[in-house]
């Protein structure tokens, strides 16, 4: 290939004694997409934030064309041709697309936008590189994947050479991430430059032309794609061999929960529309689909934070009709919750304030906390669990992601549950992580409780579960035994088509 | 230049905190003081010797912080669980209000021992009622209750200035506008003879006793303090967060209304419309020195009141106006704020 059109130098950043990056250097080539592999943490973000000028770096320098590139200065960056693709959008969502992309290229004294020379440039890009998208449209209007088109028409607006893009498949569907993955190489065939920063495996074999892999901060190795494997990148990320444990065949017991045509409405909108499922003792059910599908209110649901508007819910052949947390919590029911963050922890109370706080009845006497109790219990999980990185008196925003999620997990599964909810539970988890939470999963399963995992992640889904149900829209698909799963298959499910294949039962 | 949170707050941070917040404030407040063309070591020293150095004097300090202590509980309660409680001067009034109308219209004839109880427990009532009902728009149809209470103090004291001027007029009183007086009966016992210093105080420490063992000890504090720090998270851990603030605000306002009954009962017999000067106001300023902690609200109100009252004593030796003290706790607030800010994060270049 040519000479670089961008290089990295030696470039290293310290945040107090955390060495975010420690001298790493690359190059890109024209008309090259090459792949930032690593996992959380591992410095990918902090080393695109300094080549957009968000950062400084402590040392190094980094060429554009064999120029330097002043630091600190995003305008700097954008003149030299540098774009970037947020993960999360950095637009307008009450202004149309047009206006999204001219804001903050016409001077702010300029008298009026000149929107018709915008408006053709607009759709002169829009039409070289096949990102159609109607310039009046309200933004907010857009799906999630057609504002990432406008994220990326903004960036090529700009006239930037040298894109960025940051995990842009997280919010995508199956379909949405392969014609972007399309419009990427179309990209680069017409000359552009392209990064991207992800730590799926899957993506980064068929989109990269190189990668390159970071652990810890460091560079830590560089294949071509062309002759790598998944195998060794995912080594190579982690730096031992992690694998994923599997699900084996097993033979599900009795219905422990049953949905019958259940319907959820909230302001006037059915968010969860006739769903029916069962839930056998000693099996993993996967629901998988897109987010913001339905799962969420599903989550909530079975977690006791909303009740049902109709149809009617069985637990251990009991109907039930409004179920609260504590309900819940009694019935030996589980929740890993979608958002760790938000529902799962209360980031600034102890870890052992965290452990019991939904189940606080069991820790008090006469309204007063046993908190001797309450700590000696945390202290079990911590070490029964593996928890890493606090003790039971420190707050809990202190942990990691994976050792918060272990100790979610911890909390429920210390005590045998008949059933367990986990919503998303590896999300934006690294590798190790993952494969624990995977195990614990899977440990449940085989001691008989009733798993229901609503995940998003097809490797996850067919990893784990031994039936598969799609959600789309608020419905659910029919089930497929794990057997007759295939990524296509789910693929289709999850866009919504089983009733052509699969007549729908009642 | 930017900021990292800290991950450890030790001990010694903690209670640094408002003493380097004071100091600063006490620093800055020198410079006006100098301005103002008074000698500022001078001044301060008369600050602290107007405040504490009688007998008389260190008494009328004790009695003009027990009001703060407890409108100063009324708000760190409430803030705690983020509820944004700033109608405890109207709450106080209300509370006031019902005191003198209970007592001189048809409880004045019970015995002390009877009447005090119950007419402590109307103030707190009272206080309750006035919070309830911004609170109940708030669940209902998501007012924000900074605007709803900060109004309602204006609805309240107008309405106590009616009161004080029509059906509650005391006729004695050479035509001012002031009610009629609580009975003798129901005056706070004093603590001190020939003193105004009164049995208020001693309620108010033990309110605050009661909360910090409440808010650290039981399971309704662990709920309340989950409900203000992450509500979505509160409510999946099964906290029910509209009977939480329902407690929280029946707390708060019961304190605010106290602080008034209390103030009546204690110190003036009847209610005029000066009966207060801000101590529901000063409350907030109170519970924000003392970082939402109970005991520390006790601390706060009493430096608060030392300022207060020792200011008014050096104005008259020294001739400068003794706004200075507002401006002291205004000050101090500020710095106090600045300094919780770095308690929680470091600069990091």
């Amino acid at each position: 290939m040519s000479k670089p059109v961008l290089e990295i130098v030696g470039v290293s950043k310290r945040f107090g004694t955390t060495v975010a990056n420690d001298k790493i250097s690359l190059s890109l080539a024209q008309g090259e997409i090459i792949a930032l592999l690593g996992e959380n943490g591992a410095g990918k973000t902090t080393l695109m934030s300094i080549l957009f000028g968000h950062y400084v770096a402590d040392e190094g320098q980094i060429l554009v064309d064999g120029q330097e590139l002043p630091q600190g200065k995003p305008r700097a960056a954008i003149r030299a041709g540098i774009g970037m693709v947020h993960q999360h959008f950095a637009l307008a969502p009450n202004l149309t697309v047009l206006e999204n992309v001219i804001t903050g290229t016409q001077s702010l004294w300029s008298p009026k936008l000149r929107r018709s020379d915008a408006r053709t440039k607009l759709l002169t890009i829009s039409e070289r590189f096949g990102l159609k998208v109607d310039p009046d449209a309200r933004l907010g209007d857009l799906s999630v994947g057609e504002q990432q088109r406008v994220e990326i028409l903004k960036a090529l607006y700009n006239e930037a050479r040298i894109l960025v893009f940051d995990e842009p498949t997280a919010v995508l569907t199956q379909t949405e991430s392969e014609r972007l993955f399309a419009t990427l190489k179309d990209m680069a065939a017409q000359g552009l430059s392209l990064i991207f920063i992800s730590h799926k495996l899957d993506e980064v074999m068929s989109a990269a032309d190189r990668v390159i892999v970071l652990r810890g901060g460091r560079h830590v190795a560089e294949r071509r794609t062309s002759e790598t494997s998944k195998a060794e990148l995912a080594e190579l990320m982690v730096g031992r061999t992690v694998t994923r444990p599997v699900r084996e065949p097993s033979t599900p017991g009795d219905v422990v929960l049953e949905a019958a045509a259940v319907t959820i409405r909230s302001d006037g909108i059915d968010r969860l529309k006739a769903v029916d499922f069962r839930l056998h003792a000693g099996e993993v059910l996967g629901i998988i689909g897109v987010s913001g599908n339905g799962q969420h209110v599903l989550a909530q649901l079975l977690s006791g934070t909303r009740s049902k508007t109709a149809g009617d819910l069985l637990l251990y052949g009991k109907a039930v009709d409004k179920l609260s947390v504590a309900d819940v919590v009694s019935a030996g029911i589980g929740r890993i919750p979608e958002d760790r963050n938000k529902e799962g922890a209360i980031g600034e109370m102890a870890i052992w304030e965290n452990a019991i706080l939904e189940r606080v009845k069991a820790f008090s006497r006469g309204g007063l906390v046993d908190r001797k109790a309450a700590v000696a219990f945390t202290q079990t999980i911590i070490d029964r669990f593996d928890v890493r990185g606090g003790s039971p008196t420190s707050r809990i925003r202190l942990l990691s992601g994976g050792n918060m999620q272990k100790l979610i997990f911890g909390r429920n599964l210390i005590n045998r549950q008949r059933i367990l909810l986990a919503a998303q539970p590896a999300r934006g988890l690294d590798e190790g992580a993952v494969a624990a939470v995977h195990e614990r999963i899977l440990e449940a399963k085989r001691q008989g409780t009733a798993v229901l995992l609503i995940s998003e992640d097809l490797d996850e889904v067919m990893a784990l579960a031994d039936r598969i149900q799609a959600i789309v829209g608020g419905r659910l698909s029919p089930a497929i035994s794990a057997e007759e799963a295939s990524a296509r298959k789910l693929g289709l499910m999850m866009a919504g088509e089983w009733t052509s294949e699969v007549p729908h039962a009642v | 230049m930017r900021f990292e949170r800290r991950e450890h707050r030790s001990i010694a941070l903690v209670i640094a905190t408002p003493l380097i917040a004071i100091g600063a404030a006490l620093a800055l407040a020198g410079v006006l003081t100098a301005v103002a063309g008074a000698p500022v070591l001078e001044a301060y020293w008369l600050i602290l010797k107007s405040a504490f150095g009688s007998r008389l004097s260190a008494t009328e300090t004790l009695t003009r912080a027990t009001p703060l202590i407890l409108t100063g509980l009324a708000a760190a309660v409430a803030f705690r669980a983020r509820l944004w409680n700033i109608g405890a001067e109207g709450q106080l009034y209300l509370g006031a209000i019902t005191v003198a109308w209970a007592s001189s219209q048809f409880l004045g004839d019970l015995p002390g021992l009877v009447q005090i109880p119950l007419l402590l427990l109307l103030g707190a009532l009272a206080g309750m009622t006035l919070l309830l009902v911004p609170l109940w728009m708030r669940l209902r149809f998501t007012v924000d209750e900074v605007v709803t209470t900060l109004l309602l103090n204006f609805v309240a004291v107008l309405l106590v200035s009616m009161l004080i001027d029509t059906v509650l007029k005391d006729p004695m009183a050479f035509g001012w506008p002031q009610s009629q007086p609580v009975a003798d009966a129901a005056m706070l016992p004093k603590l001190l003879a020939r003193s105004r210093l009164h049995l208020g105080l001693g309620i108010a420490v033990v309110l605050a006793i009661v909360l910090a063992f409440v808010q650290s000890r039981t399971v309704f504090g662990m709920q309340s303090r989950a409900a203000g720090l992450n509500p979505e998270g509160a409510v999946f851990a099964g906290v029910p967060l509209k009977g939480t603030l329902v407690i929280v605000a029946c707390i708060s306002g019961g304190l605010a209304g106290l602080a008034g009954a209390v103030e009546v009962m204690g110190v003036q017999g009847y209610v005029t419309t000066e009966l207060s000067p801000g101590f529901g106001y000063s409350g907030i300023v109170v519970a924000m020195l003392a970082n939402l902690n109970p005991l520390g609200v006790v601390l706060a109100a009493l430096f608060t009141a030392t300022m207060f009252v020792g200011a008014d004593g050096m104005s008259r030796s020294l001739g400068i106006p003794s706004y200075i003290a507002d401006v002291i706790v205004a000050l101090s607030l500020l710095t106090m704020l600045v300094a919780v800010f770095f308690t929680q994060y470091r600069i990091r270049r």
